[in-house]
């Protein structure tokens, strides 16, 4: 034999390579599970109960920094060398169906027992479903409303938080009439878009118009939006302010230099932590509407299987065991992650909690954010549009109008691929 | 085999290389500047276009591009004099004749430019942290404010040039220092004779001796430091207010948080382009100095 020759550093070599594989069990299943962020750590300690009820099977968690995730999943995707599955920001989910990295799940959803489509959001299982086929399973849900200061709201002479636009804007003019000089009403942060898009979202008119082809953001109901987002800059209700310029807004709403402010859920477990002494001085609301309560955006993540995978089936079985209700729950008081299912609010832990239960109302009247890839690219230039109204006080027909058209640009490629397939 | 062909053999392997490793990517890469490489086009080839310079024309219309051109110019401006000159500090002080222990000193001074960028980041992000840093804790000693190093536009150029010249210097020092010890001592001698101050000493011996290793020196920290990115990439991300972004920084954005491949290409080949002039000048500027010498 011709390995009988090889020298003896080879065998020693090999012998190496063996013992590290011995631990490689072949009658193993090692499933891939990429996560990105906190999640990761914590679903470690989700895990052994599955591993307990599937014998032979095991998790390899692969944690991935939220700033690193996207380049580092597209590339394994152009690389070939994706998880078997992966937690996946929502928005995200239309890129990967596009260049085909995802499994079409919808077949698995009608016949699954525990996952069940009726019992989620649907604003936010919509975004998981594109033309008709879901290719996520919602794992936990993030959406942008109100955190306001009660007692400051208070003596500007409202014991409710405002429920429309009319509401809201009357009582930040109160506010910042009382609070006066140096002191602000709102906090819209100039490099994030989501206020403005949540805002947006509200509206009849989508964002995108012919097949998300084209920028629809000249419509009446963008303009709307827009005005209201650009009337708190002028009028002074709002900082003219980035985020790395407030950089710790939890002390900045405890000594009142704002009174409103909208993000996400994360920061009620922020505020808890940062600032114990604001207990009962603070709440949560959702966001106004036309009429009353608005909706906003629909964020979170999914869990997502790859197509490439070669254990879709354990896959999907992890996908199901961490969309079970006593699991959701594990995960919501572990994380603060608000879980996507209705079901799963019913628990005393959600049902109590007087700061999450604005979200609830928000969850049922969320909307997905226009599903084409480009729509990241969009939300950068709605950024800085943004930011040239409020801050440099750009005209806001010339600004929307500019805005469609490096809308219209991003999505000049799908308009072209659209029209190319007509053609065949 | 013939005496022509001879030479041919011994080349071919080199050539090889280059060839694959070198030329083949090059040629690959102004060609896909010229398309529209993206997402789509990794999973369907079909849907590649051949768009010629409109990548080229796009990229220059871009406001991002000239700002991030003009963050490298401000770091290539204020980096690269500021790195030469503490080379040739650090040189000229290992190369006094006063200096005790060289050895441990050249090693100690050379140590940044074999550490890896991202580990050292990481200790540069605790020096410049505004609440716990090290050197806003002098600042504050001093009786100065505080400065919020990463987090303020006007200050994040400022801190990554730091970095960049404390983690590059000990490169050019070594190069520098053996200019140094190749002038001839009897210059010196000569001009102490004359009664030739320190500083007329430097002015008219050292640096004239040093101009070739100067010019030398001056061209591999232009084009290195146009190639600035691994710094804003660990330390801010391009942030605050993209003061940080760099034109590789930008490219890099363009290629991989966007998957445009051909527009990254594109802003690659302007990057050489720029280099090139840049060194081109510093050439001339190198050889009129010799001129007139």
């Amino acid at each position: 034999m011709i390995c009988a020759r090889r020298p003896r550093w080879i065998a020693a070599a090999a012998f190496v390579l063996l013992a590290a594989c011995a631990k490689n069990d072949p009658n193993q299943t090692r499933l891939k599970f990429w996560t990105i962020g906190r999640e990761g750590e914590v679903v470690q300690q989700l895990l052994p109960e599955f591993e307990r009820t599937h014998p032979g099977v095991r998790i390899d968690v692969q944690q991935i920094p939220l700033t690193a995730a996207h380049e580092k999943l597209l590339t394994a995707f152009a690389g070939d060398a994706l998880p078997d599955m992966a937690q996946l920001g929502n928005t995200w989910l239309p890129e990967f169906v596009s260049v085909g990295a995802l499994e079409p799940l919808q077949q698995l959803v009608d016949q699954s027992a525990i996952i069940k489509a009726a019992d989620y959001f649907p604003g936010i299982w919509d975004t998981n479903v594109i033309d008709g086929i879901a290719y996520g399973v919602p794992w936990y849900v993030d959406t942008r409303l109100i955190f306001y200061r009660t007692d400051l709201l208070a003596d500007a002479g409202f014991s409710t938080p405002p429920a429309t636009w009319d509401e809201w804007a009357t009582a930040m003019a109160a506010v910042k009439q009382r609070q006066g000089e140096g002191k602000f009403a709102v906090f819209f942060p100039l490099n994030e878009f989501e206020p403005l898009l949540n805002l947006a979202l509200q509206q009849s008119d989508p964002l995108l118009k012919d097949n998300d082809t084209l920028g629809n953001f000249q419509s009446p109901g963008f303009r709307r939006s827009i005005a209201f987002y650009a009337q708190a800059f002028r009028n002074g209700w709002a900082p003219k302010m980035s985020n790395t310029e407030l950089p710790n807004i939890w002390d900045e709403l405890a000594r009142g230099f704002v009174t409103f402010y909208v993000n996400g859920p994360w920061n009620i477990g922020e505020f808890e932590r940062r600032e114990p002494e604001l207990k009962g001085r603070w709440s949560t609301a959702p966001l106004p509407g036309t009429h009353g309560p608005g909706g906003g955006a629909a964020g979170g993540s999914s869990l997502v299987i790859f197509h490439s995978s070669t254990n879709k089936q354990i896959a999907w079985e992890l996908s199901e065991f961490l969309s079970r209700v006593e699991q959701q729950e594990k995960f919501y008081e572990l994380t603060g992650d608000l879980p996507p299912r209705r079901s799963v609010w019913e628990s005393p832990a959600l049902a109590q909690d007087e700061y999450v239960k604005a979200f609830r109302t928000q969850l049922e009247l969320v909307k997905p954010t226009p599903k084409v890839p480009e729509w990241e690219r969009i939300t950068d230039e709605l950024a800085h549009m943004q930011e040239r109204v409020a801050r440099g006080g750009e005209p806001i027909d010339q600004a929307l109008k500019e805005l469609d058209a490096r809308a219209d640009k991003i999505l000049e490629k799908r308009r072209w691929m659209l029209a190319h397939r007509a053609m065949q | 085999m013939n005496d022509h062909a001879k030479p041919w053999t011994f080349l071919t392997p080199a050539l090889i290389i280059i060839g694959v490793f070198f030329l083949l990517p090059v040629v690959a890469a102004l060609a896909l500047s010229l398309t529209d490489f993206d997402l789509y086009a990794l999973t369907d080839l079909h849907n590649l276009r051949f768009v010629g310079l409109d990548n080229y024309i796009d990229v220059l219309q871009t406001p991002l591009f000239w700002k991030s051109l003009l963050n490298t110019l401000y770091f290539v401006a204020v980096g690269v004099p500021l790195s030469i000159a503490a080379s040739l500090g650090a040189a000229m002080l290992l190369n006094s004749p006063l200096a005790k222990l060289k050895g441990s000193f050249r090693t100690a001074l050379f140590a940044p430019v074999v550490t890896t960028v991202v580990a050292v980041a990481v200790i540069w992000r605790y020096l410049l942290h505004t609440r716990y840093g090290l050197i806003d804790y002098g600042l504050i000693r001093l009786g100065l404010d505080p400065i919020d190093w990463l987090g303020d536009p006007h200050w994040s150029m400022p801190a990554i040039i730091l970095f960049a010249v404390w983690k590059n210097f000990g490169y050019n020092m070594i190069i520098l220092l053996a200019g140094l010890q190749s002038i001839p001592i009897d210059l010196y001698e000569a001009a102490r004779i004359d009664g030739a101050s320190a500083w007329a000493q430097f002015r008219h011996i050292t640096l004239p001796s040093l101009r070739p290793v100067l010019l030398l020196v001056s061209i591999i920290t232009v084009a290195g430091y146009f190639q600035l990115f691994a710094e804003p990439y660990v330390m801010t991300r391009g942030d605050p207010l993209q003061s940080t972004v760099s034109v590789l920084y930008y490219m890099y954005e363009e290629g991989f948080k966007w998957w445009s491949l051909g527009r990254a290409s594109a802003i690659a080949f302007i990057l050489f382009a720029i280099t090139l002039l840049a060194t081109k000048i510093l050439l001339w500027i190198g050889q009129r100095g010799e001129a007139s010498a």
